[in-house]
């Protein structure tokens, strides 16, 4: 169910096209000017998450941009591979559900600078790791939240309890719980990324129980939180456009850092395996917070822009937590 | 015991029938082909391309109505070739089906994609909104348990009677029973074995498409691949559990929608001491259960599964 944007290579089209100008240059035409950088997505572009690198990407200088979205893990070490065999240059992707078989497919292609999202380390010569480190904008909506809610419950709805997904509701958590500390979250996990019904159903739920502010970490949740009237945080993209008067405030993750850190090191020849979470920092400019002036107070405004500087300068650090967050109401 | 006062909040009840609808449609279709003798694995993608075209459909303008018609003629035409292969060619019924799905899941995002090629999320429709009935939608309690939902439910829960009707008071659906019992009887009395199959497996996947259209089309407003997620495949199992009988198909369909409905309020009542995917089987188990205990008395349709040839003993 893959969908390839380029046109496939196959392995005999890929031997005979080699050995007829290996003399000359084994390189496709396309390599002397743009860096060729290919990207391998488990689902669609439309994935909030997945959405962000593809934007970056697409919007990054000097490079030639080719995907694959919607591959299963169980085909990812083969589109891996393909893409390698084909001379792209960097590899772009996530090593969640395959971090054995990517390491795998890196260690064999050590020319090929690999930047996958994951959960665990990067490891030599090749393969570099960045992850959504966008706790500290979560922090900043966390503050928004608390100093919003009436009812001091606050509802958040989860696709799977994951690290990537966990450090977010802490920080989150943790930035109401310092201007409210009376504040009560429910937690609900509905285990699929991509199921908008059963996401509204579970933030209707919460919303009888009281919750007026939704923590949407899923498509589905403002919707719920439009339909009842109550208010939503949103959560790495911004859709406040979508669902006017709704969204009080969204925590923004920015890849671009990160893709343009790696793009410029495999261009200067210096790519090496790193850790590139640091890139999702908001000191970097991979992340940031953004509101809806007409729903937050500017008090809570100037409070969380005072924050915010803080983070940046240092002064403050926003703790990352990747335990499965409980409810507490 | 917040845990039972769940059942008295009418928006639960609200919820159960929300979650069953699109589960009403698909085991009414499921039920139809399986009465007149063919399994139909294709559900999952049926539903999965009734939720697309009939979502696409509203957007490029065809209307709400137009949405259902176009995700209806989708799912007869995804029928047709589930009926071809497994009536006149008699191909395993299991395998057909399994492929029908993958080619329809496909399909439906190959269409998504090479419309809309640089989304970066789906754009939204107009969706059906509850209606507001005179007097029934302000009653306490029964109002938002029953009478706040929209048009689609109304018209999975009319569907019900009108399947039940058509089965066991019509000549049509007197031959659809024969046909899934003893089909060389039905070809003793002249009718054709083929077209009373292939007829009823584009009929019921018509109504599996109308399913996955309300996923998109009054569920939520937008469709995402995968969206589907397995609930087509709860409705074999509750084709299973309705005994192929349309009235408990609407009870089992509510009984896996008031579960779901319940797992969710429970995960906030005690996520904090039961892990949460606990909550997730929950429905699951229960309706295995269910299964058991009702399935083994099952008086299934005598020639499901049995391809049938002219002129073969």
């Amino acid at each position: 169910m893959e969908k390839k944007i380029s046109m496939d290579i196959t392995r005999r089209t890929l031997l005979a096209g080699t050995a007829s100008v290996a003399t000359v240059s084994a390189l496709p035409a396309w390599a002397a000017s743009d860096l060729s950088v290919a990207a391998i997505y488990t689902l669609p572009v439309e994935q909030q998450w997945i959405g962000r690198i593809h934007k970056a990407l697409n919007a990054a200088n000097g490079i030639a941009y080719e995907y694959s979205e919607n591959v299963s893990n169980t085909d990812y070490e083969r589109v891996m591979r393909e893409y390698a065999e084909k001379g792209v240059k960097l590899i772009v992707g996530e090593a969640f559900s395959v971090e054995r078989g990517a390491r795998k497919v890196a260690a064999d292609y050590p020319d090929v600078a690999m930047l996958l999202g994951s959960s665990f380390g990067p490891e030599a010569p090749n393969f570099s790791v960045f992850d959504n480190f966008i706790h500290e904008p979560s922090y900043l909506t966390g503050i928004v939240a608390g100093s919003d809610t009436k009812s001091n419950i606050i509802g958040m709805v989860g696709g799977f309890a994951i690290p990537e997904v966990n450090r977010l509701m802490h920080a989150f958590i943790a930035g109401a719980l310092s201007v409210n500390p009376d504040v009560k979250f429910l937690v609900t996990f509905i285990n699929s990324w991509y199921d908008p019904p059963k996401a509204k159903e579970s933030a209707f739920a919460m919303i009888d129980k009281g919750a007026d502010i939704m923590y949407a970490e899923r498509f589905g949740v403002s919707d719920a939180a439009r339909d009842r009237g109550v208010k939503a945080i949103g959560n790495v993209i911004d859709t406040a456009a979508d669902y006017p008067g709704t969204i009080l405030a969204s925590a923004i993750w920015h890849m671009e850092p990160t893709v343009n850190a790696a793009i410029e090191a495999v261009k200067a020849g210096s790519f090496t395996a790193e850790d590139y979470g640091i890139y999702s920092y908001m000191k970097h400019g991979g992340g940031s917070v953004i509101f809806d002036d007409a729903l937050v107070p500017a008090d809570v405004a100037a409070m969380v822009e005072a924050k915010e500087k803080e983070i940046i300068d240092g002064t403050f650090t926003v703790e990352v937590d990747d335990s499965e967050p409980v409810s507490t109401a | 015991m917040e845990f039972l006062e769940i059942f008295l909040n009418e928006n639960f009840w609200q919820a159960a029938i929300r979650i069953a609808t699109p589960l009403i449609f698909g085991t009414l279709g499921a039920l139809i082909c399986e009465r007149a003798g063919v399994l139909n694995l294709g559900i999952e993608g049926i539903f999965t391309a009734g939720a697309m075209s009939g979502w696409m459909a509203v957007w490029l303008g065809a209307g709400l109505a137009g949405g259902l018609l176009t995700a209806m003629i989708v799912g007869a035409i995804l029928g047709l070739l589930h009926g071809i292969l497994t009536v006149p060619l008699g191909l395993s019924q299991h395998v057909s089906g399994i492929g029908v799905t993958m080619l329809a899941t496909s399909l439906a995002y190959f269409t998504y994609r090479t419309t809309l090629p640089d989304v970066t999320s789906p754009p939204r429709i107009e969706a059906f909104q509850p209606l507001d009935i005179p007097v029934l939608s302000d009653l306490p309690f029964l109002g938002p348990a029953l009478f706040q939902h929209t048009f689609m439910t109304y018209l999975a829960f009319f569907l019900v009677f009108v399947v039940a009707w058509v089965l066991k008071s019509t000549p049509l659906g007197l031959a659809i029973r024969a046909v899934g019992d003893n089909p060389s009887s039905v070809d003793s009395q002249g009718m054709s074995v083929y077209a009373l199959r292939i007829g009823a497996i584009m009929a019921g996947s018509s109504l599996m498409a109308l399913g996955g259209a309300f996923l998109t089309m009054a569920a939520f407003d937008a469709f995402f691949f995968g969206m589907v997620n397995g609930r087509g495949w709860i409705c074999i199992a509750l084709t299973v559990f309705a005994s192929w009988k349309p009235r408990k198909a609407l009870l089992g369909a509510l009984l896996f929608g008031a579960f779901e409905a319940y797992q969710v309020r429970l995960q906030t009542e005690v996520g904090s001491f039961v892990p949460g995917e606990v909550f997730l089987m929950a429905p699951y188990i229960l309706s295995i259960v269910a299964l058991i205990i009702v399935a083994r008395s099952a008086d299934y349709p005598r020639a499901l599964l049995v391809p049938w040839f002219k002129g073969e003993r």
